[in-house]
């Protein structure tokens, strides 16, 4: 299949050079070409970010001034927020709402999505994906996934709002909470259709990987992205499926009386006849891709990061091996601690020391990462570039935030700040700020591949990097606090107990953190959008890097490659390389030597 | 008032955007390639916004703990969450001593190696040895830190019936609590959610002998020093069962009973009297007399002023009010809890009563 839908693409470029007229249907619409999708995935992404964070400043206010009555609340939420007072049901549809769109549209789809599409090809010396025809239907299907779940929000019950883990039975019965109506149904729909398109694409990066890397391109020599990319895909065929058959079943249970995860309920003055179903089986369905989840939002933004630091060091990643290593051990570990989710859901006290054994595991592969990253700073000579900045940001985030793990993942800790703001710092640390960061730095270096060689304004780059940096942590350190005070998430208000009066203050910093911090994603967008068309443009390879898409012309082209696609000889991180006599680089007055560039004779050849 | 100042930044902030993006547009005479690129002097600046910043990471974390020090939990009302909050601070003490180096380091090397045109970089690819260290560190840590906590939970979580515990039931519907007691037998009836009728609200088993004695209550008394196993139900969604005070938690799931033990060791009375709780309720209520001055200029009533109880509160999203499910906790001597009981009329009785009504 990909060896004959390479063959196509090859004789497709022979014919016609890729000059051939397309029409505006098929270039910018129906494209099959991975670019043109990636930016459609950026795009659609990006716009469901914007709708992510709209929706998270709505609820911030809410939390801060539970009393005060906003306008704002007026204007986007209509009647359910008559004369600026936000309703309780509408409070739990925006997080709901927030944390699907965030995980599943912005940080699954719009990064891996957007940079898997771009840099596949690009980076392993292809003309394209294995199948651009299922490519496209994979983003189609994410564009009608994301028009549903947009829908859900206009529906007359108000959108899902069980929470974005939507755990059975409040999401299974609409006399438990309104959302869990139509809005619901919508939200399954939605996410049936997403894990659809996830499949298509996850399992055409694992097959363009695998079968359609140039001639030279061994698994050893792939940039570190690509090995993100591929695990990430191998991980999401793993676990999406098992999401899917949570969803098909907890549709059943809605819809056609079965009762998988429902038992002895009494609701609304009746009994229902459900009965030997439990919700902590959809529990464990659902953290079985919930956990990989994260490590899908992750595991591109690390490849991202790690190509950006030793790119932008002017210095080979350290320690590429164990690079390759850890992404393996964090990939399977990750499916196997799921229940570090439900420690406290009844399962068994055995099992939960079992998922504490493997969730604290999962700290080593990451702890080397880490150590890895710093140690690919020391003595670079740094290009501090905006995608430069937010690597390091990165970096940053995933220590403070992946140290907090180390609490959260102990059976015993969690028993007190489970469900609590500690778990909402966490989490949002960890892998929402640092994804978005990976993103970021991804748009920031790779806008010239997408946008012909134009590049970002670094002014604004670097204004958007430093409030978004200081607002991150203004708004997430103190929230650690109200967690371990034994706040509990999902509070529309916390006038309820007097007890928690003191936690107004540290509220409202968070509120006034993540509005400064909301603003300065505006710069952003200004910058992306301005850029796009007004960007300077640069040379094709504006940052000296060593991997194979800066060998393409700055136009684009279906095919990628003007002539014979390079060969690979080398790996992708020979920076800063000395001859073997050291007295200058590998190439004089070059401290970069892409890959496609042959063995020079007075070079030591490396196990790469 | 708060509002319009928060729009008012927006706008403010969005005006500044769009006049410094003019005045970058300006400033470009002619565009250059490569005047998107970091130069010296951008390196230069970076670099140094490094250093603020990692300062800026201590200093918040140092405000944080100092501005915010009170508004942590209080010393642990029972006997685990002594050992709980032991090991709270030895893995607090771990990742604060980690994360401080490893930032410092992240952001040091950003500042002290940023880019420089006559520095060459390091071609440093691999060190085994090194490698080997970080890699064996953590395993170490880490295998301490696994084992030191799986003691602890296998402590808590194991009930040994020996202690001879005393079973009540937690019973989490929308949106409220209700405690059963187990009565003289310590035996809790059988009971489901079909069975509820009239006053019989949790669907206790009139029939199952060792209902007659249950003792259905809204607040609940327990004494101190006494093992008490928790039984969890729920009657509609999954809620959990939050008692920060005494470190403790576990979700309540319809069609199962879960559970939960711990020995609370602290009276309410001297939870109320101890210098750090009455610290904590003054700076409450002194924010009460504040908010309360607000509302009743408005002609709105004022705040009551606030006294400490333990309170179990749901902690698993649960519908509209989930935001407001709490039950008080009292933890009383056993003196005073013996006469608490004595005035709480039995299940046995209290149906009886409905059914002589009939």
């Amino acid at each position: 299949m990909s060896a004959h839908s390479q063959d196509l693409a090859l004789d497709h470029h022979e014919d016609d050079h890729g000059h051939h007229k397309q029409s505006f249907l098929t270039h910018y619409i129906f494209s099959q070409d991975h670019k043109m999708i990636s930016k459609q995935y950026l795009i659609t992404g990006l716009f469901m970010g914007i709708i992510g964070i709209a929706m998270s400043i709505l609820f911030r206010l809410q939390l801060a001034w539970p009393d005060h009555k906003f306008t704002v609340f007026e204007i986007f939420l209509g009647k359910w927020a008559e004369d600026g007072v936000m309703d309780p049901s509408v409070y739990l549809a925006l997080v709901t709402i927030h944390g699907t769109i965030m995980v599943f549209f912005v940080l699954t789809a719009g990064l891996s999505g957007t940079f898997s599409n771009l840099l596949i090809p690009l980076q392993i010396g292809a003309r394209d994906m294995a199948s651009g025809f299922l490519n496209m239907v994979s983003y189609w299907l994410f564009f009608i996934s994301s028009v549903v779940m947009v829908c859900s929000l206009f529906v007359e019950m108000g959108p899902a709002s069980a929470g974005w883990t939507i755990y059975p039975p409040l999401s299974a019965l609409p006399q438990a909470i309104p959302g869990s109506g139509a809005g619901m149904t919508l939200w399954l729909s939605s996410m049936a259709i997403f894990i659809a398109s996830s499949l298509l694409g996850s399992l055409n990066y694992i097959v363009t990987v695998i079968n359609m890397r140039t001639k030279g391109m061994s698994m050893t020599r792939l940039p570190l992205t690509i090995w993100a990319f591929f695990v990430t895909a191998i991980i999401g065929v793993v676990s999406f499926p098992v999401l899917f058959s949570a969803a098909l079943m907890l549709i059943m249970d809605r819809s056609f009386g079965t009762s998988f995860f429902l038992s002895d309920i009494y609701i609304a003055g009746e009994v229902l006849h459900n009965q030997g179903g439990s919700p902590v089986l959809f529990e464990h369905l659902f953290w079985f891709l919930g956990h990989p989840e994260v490590y899908i939002v992750i595991l591109p933004a690390m490849g991202l990061v790690s190509e950006i630091l030793a790119t932008s060091a002017r210095k080979p990643i350290f320690g590429y091996r164990a690079m390759v290593a850890s992404i393996l051990a964090i990939a399977f570990l990750s499916t196997i601690v799921w229940g570090h989710h439900m420690f406290i859901t009844g399962m068994n006290p055995f099992l939960g020391s079992v998922f504490t054994f493997t969730t604290l595991l999962i700290a080593i592969p990451s702890a080397v990462k880490a150590f890895n990253w710093i140690t690919t700073l020391w003595r670079g000579n740094l290009q501090l570039n905006t995608a430069m900045l937010f690597s390091i940001g990165f970096v940053s985030t995933f220590i403070s935030g992946g140290l907090t793990g180390i609490i959260l993942g102990d059976s015993a800790l969690d028993i007190n700040v489970h469900d609590t703001y500690f778990v909402v710092a966490h989490f949002h640390l960890v892998m929402g700020i640092s994804a978005l960061y990976g993103l970021f730095a991804g748009v920031y270096h790779w806008f010239p591949k997408m946008f012909q060689g134009r590049l970002m304004n670094k002014n604004l780059g670097y204004i958007h990097f430093w409030i978004t940096a200081i607002g991150a942590y203004g708004i997430f350190f103190p929230m650690h606090f109200i967690g371990m005070a034994g706040l509990p998430r999902r509070y529309y208000t916390n006038t309820n107990f007097p007890y928690f009066d003191q936690l107004t203050d540290i509220n409202i910093v968070i509120t006034i953190f993540a509005i400064i911090t909301a603003a300065a994603q505006l710069v952003f967008l200004y910058n992306f959008i301005h850029s796009m068309f007004y960007g300077v443009r640069g040379s094709k390879n504006p940052w000296n890097s060593n991997t194979l898409e800066w060998t393409t012309e700055n136009k684009h082209i279906h095919g990628n490659w003007e002539g014979e696609i390079p060969h690979v000889y080398r790996w992708s991180y020979d920076y800063s390389k000395l001859n073997e006599d050291e007295t200058d680089y590998v190439i004089p007055g070059q401290d970069f030597i892409p890959q496609n560039i042959p063995l020079m004779e007075n070079e030591e050849e490396l196990n790469h | 008032m708060t509002a319009f100042l928060v729009v008012l930044v927006i706008i403010l902030f969005g005006v500044t955007v769009f006049q410094m993006s003019r005045i970058f547009n300006m400033s470009k005479v002619k565009t250059i390639e490569g005047a998107e690129i970091a130069n010296a002097k951008d390196n230069n600046i970076n670099g140094w916004l490094m250093m603020m910043f990692v300062a800026f990471i201590y200093i918040i974390l140092a405000v944080c703990f100092i501005k915010w020090w009170d508004v942590l939990l209080p010393k642990s009302a029972s006997e685990h969450g002594v050992k709980t909050d032991q090991l709270m601070l030895v893995s607090m003490i771990l990742i604060f001593f980690v994360g401080i180096i490893t930032q410092w380091l992240l952001h040091y090397f950003a500042f002290a190696y940023r880019g420089d045109r006559p520095r060459k970089a390091l071609f440093f690819a691999d060190n085994d040895k090194l490698e080997f260290i970080w890699t064996i560190i953590p395993v170490i840590v880490l295998a301490g830190l696994i084992i030191y906590g799986l003691f602890t939970w296998t402590d808590i979580m194991n009930v040994d019936t020996d202690d001879d515990p005393m079973v009540v039931e937690l019973y989490a519907y929308q949106f409220a609590w209700r405690a059963r007691l187990s009565g003289e037998d310590n035996t809790l009836g059988k009971a489901n959610v079909r069975l509820i009728e009239g006053i019989n609200q949790l669907g206790v088993d009139e029939s199952d002998p060792n209902s007659k004695d249950d003792i259905v209550v809204q607040e609940l008394h327990i004494p101190v020093g006494r093992k008490i196993l928790f039984k969890m139900r729920s009657q509609d969604v999954l809620h959990s069962a939050y008692m920060p005070f005494f470190r403790a938690q576990m979700n309540c799931v319809p069609g199962m009973i879960t559970q939960f033990a711990y020995t609370p060791t602290v009276t309410s009375v001297e939870m109320q009297n101890d210098p750090e709780m009455v610290e904590k309720v003054k700076s409450i209520n002194e924010i009460r007399r504040k908010n309360s001055l607000a509302l009743t200029a408005n002609g709105e009533e004022a705040l009551e002023p606030y006294t400490f109880d333990y309170f179990l509160l749901c902690n698993k999203i649960c519908g509209i009010s989930h935001y407001n499910m709490q039950m008080k906790i009292v933890v009383d001597t056993p003196e005073d809890y013996k006469a608490w009981v004595a005035e709480q009329e039995t299940f046995g009785a209290a149906m009886e009563k409905e059914n002589n009504n009939i």
